[in-house]
């Protein structure tokens, strides 16, 4: 309450003004994609993506609709600016992340424009922080042109199978490998570690798969060390997409909820390891 | 070989490999007639564990008779495949292990809940043949105690202890950690339990003798057993000889063999590299036990004989096996190598690892396993020469 008293005299300045009665619906989906400091803030009507991206090969977008806040004023068509995600992440846990039920951080995020800094007002149990971080020219997302006509492979899996896959994923192999199929193995993840090989298969039939339209056969293999991050929106998920198209790039859809049931998404766009051709 | 784990039972090859990763690194693979033994031993030879689980442990065990393959891989490997117990007492159905002799391949598949299928290829070397010599059945003290007696001893010895004794008498078992003499009086802690016979299921002891080993490998067999409520079976023999751990059931028997410090502290303190005839040997036994020595390397035809070196200082008895090696240094806790920790001298190494041969092979003239052993010890030279822990 004192936030919103505080600024509605100020709200004609900024073009950019989100309220979160819960912080965390924010901060636990950052978590998710913070592999690289650096973060491409883009806010239109529909809400916020912040998109982070690592050697031109990887990009993980995060998801939270309009909806998710309270409230979400922009004054713009399209709001962007780059910003250091782990800088913000801390801020976000500036009262320190307590899990207490019933107390939660309410955040107001606030943005001028164009040079200025973003604006966070920070309320837990009567004390308010106010931090400005400063904010970048925001560099063009790269575009991986992954468009749904082109996507040969699709399943829809129950994240819980594939959290274990990971958590024993071999990660002495360079790669990891995928491959999608309308016949054996369907689905299958393989490693190439320093002991041998390893798969790990998913039937279609299994009552963990929830989609599976595989139009045909492909190998493709990603580094694992782009991969891996992934993880982390996993853990976050209960269900995942993995679709691949005609080049071989990889999307991986996770579906989070947060912490009042909302539903936000998080993607992860791959670049397929091109050292190895497909067979 | 084509055998299949069901059920519960994977969870207990788990733990077994797991207990296994406690001796060494490499894991030992060798299908027999009368099942599957997975064996470590680790690298200075001083601890070798072997599990045995009959054909009737798998719901299907078939292998090529008159084989005699066997191979090692690293330990490691094993364990990723058996990574989470917890998930797999939960998801795990079955589990195939297959041998794929022209691509050198251990393949081992879990059939999972919800269709999931694991596939790990594991490569393996080649290996020669471990075993360890020992007759539990000759042992004079021999003990019987559920796990949870053990490990309730154990807990109370710091994670970082590296020796206990173990000493019996007609009623009583003491257990308390070992101290080297040459520790500070006042910066050392005793720790010592003492255990009631009728603590044991079953508790015999004729000789009042002494041991000490390595506590370090006997956590991973209490491991083992605690988790599959098996009684844990003790041998005890004197000093020197080995003391042998075993769980046993109807379908397994895994049996843990920690060679043991020989001689008495007043010994010990001594003996020091190649001073083997200088060392002063117990008083009481001096005379017999030099005699004896000196006959059993006459004997051996392994053993180029101890001339250069002197004959080994004594051990208690005429068991040419266990004895000899393990009284050349006071860090003899290790049957063959003890030498290796303290000595540099490349002519006491000689013998010691002739030793070793006796701990693996039988004292008889050559068969076919000892023709191996004498080129594996010599092969190993460079490696025994590190430290233990």
């Amino acid at each position: 309450m004192p936030l919103s008293t505080q600024s509605q005299g100020d709200d004609e300045q900024y073009v950019l003004v989100a309220n979160l009665d819960n912080a965390r619906n924010l901060s636990n989906i950052l978590k998710a994609i913070t592999f690289k400091d650096h973060a491409i803030f883009t806010a239109t009507t529909n809400g916020l993506k912040v998109t982070v991206e690592d050697s031109k090969c990887l990009q993980a977008n995060a998801f939270i609709q309009a909806e998710i806040f309270q409230e979400f004023t922009i004054r713009e068509d399209l709001v962007a600016f780059q910003i250091n995600l782990t800088v913000l992440l801390d801020c976000l846990n500036i009262f320190g992340g307590t899990t207490t039920p019933g107390v939660s951080t309410a955040l107001r995020m606030c943005y001028r424009g164009y040079g200025y800094p973003l604006t966070l007002f920070l309320e837990e149990g009567g004390v308010v922080t106010v931090c400005k971080i400063n904010t970048q020219e925001p560099e063009e997302p790269i575009d991986f042109e992954f468009c749904s006509t082109n996507v040969t492979n699709k399943v829809i899996l129950q994240s819980e199978s594939l959290k274990e896959a990971f958590s024993e994923l071999d990660m002495t192999s360079e790669v990891l490998q995928i491959t999608m199929s309308p016949s054996q193995p369907y689905f299958r993840l393989s490693t190439f570690g320093n002991a041998g090989n390893a798969h790990y298969d998913y039937s279609k039939d299994s009552d963990m798969m929830e989609l599976f339209k595989c139009t045909e056969t492909q190998t493709n293999r990603y580094k694992m060390s782009l991969l891996k991050p992934s993880t982390k929106a996993l853990a976050l998920s209960c269900k995942v997409s993995v679709r691949t198209d005609n080049r071989g790039f990889l999307s991986l859809q996770y579906l989070v909820r947060n912490d009042d049931g909302q539903i936000c998404f998080v993607e992860y766009y791959c670049c397929p390891d091109e050292e190895v051709e497909e067979n | 070989m084509h055998c299949i784990v069901t059920g519960g039972n994977v969870k207990v090859l788990a733990k077994a490999v797991h207990s296994l990763s406690r001796i060494g690194d490499e894991l030992y693979v060798e299908p027999q007639e009368d099942g599957l033994a997975l064996r470590s031993v680790n690298s200075s030879r001083s601890a070798y564990a072997c599990f045995l689980f009959a054909p009737l442990f798998f719901s299907r065990y078939s292998i090529t008779s008159g084989d005699n393959f066997r191979c090692k891989m690293a330990i490691k490997s094993v364990q990723s495949v058996f990574r989470s117990l917890t998930t797999l007492e939960k998801t795990v159905e079955k589990c195939h292990i297959d041998l794929d002799k022209q691509k050198d391949r251990l393949t081992f598949t879990l059939h999972c809940k919800h269709g999931l299928l694991k596939t790990h290829n594991l490569s393996f070397q080649d290996s020669e043949s471990l075993q360890a010599v020992f007759d539990k059945d000759s042992y004079a003290n021999v003990f019987r105690a559920q796990p949870r007696l053990l490990v309730d001893t154990v807990v109370h010895f710091p994670p970082s202890l590296d020796e206990v004794t173990v000493s019996v008498s007609d009623e009583r078992m003491w257990v308390r950690n070992h101290v080297e003499e040459e520790a500070e009086a006042s910066k050392a802690m005793l720790t010592e339990l003492c255990l009631a016979s009728d603590e044991f299921d079953h508790f015999a002891a004729q000789a009042h003798n002494s041991v000490t080993f390595c506590l370090k490998e006997l956590r991973g067999l209490l491991v083992f057993a605690e988790s599959t409520g098996l009684p844990v079976s003790m041998y005890l023999d004197e000093p020197g000889s080995p003391v042998v751990l075993s769980v046993t059931d109807s379908v397994l028997e895994g049996n843990f063999v920690l060679a043991t410090l020989s001689d008495d502290p007043s010994l010990r303190k001594n003996s020091s590299k190649g001073a083997h005839t200088a060392a002063p040997p117990p008083p009481d036994d001096f005379m017999n036990d030099d005699m004896d020595s000196y006959l059993i390397a006459m004997d051996t035809s392994i053993a180029p004989g101890p001339s250069n070196t002197g004959p080994p200082p004594p051990s208690l008895s005429g068991d040419t096996r266990s004895k000899r090696p393990a009284a050349v240094s006071h860090k003899a806790r290790i049957l063959i190598e003890e030498a290796e920790e303290e000595e540099t001298d490349d002519l006491d190494r000689l013998p010691n690892k002739k030793f070793r041969s006796l701990f693996f092979g039988s004292v008889l003239p050559p068969s076919s396993q000892l023709s191996t052993q004498p080129m594996t010890s010599q092969e190993v030279l460079a490696s025994d020469s590190e430290e233990e822990n």
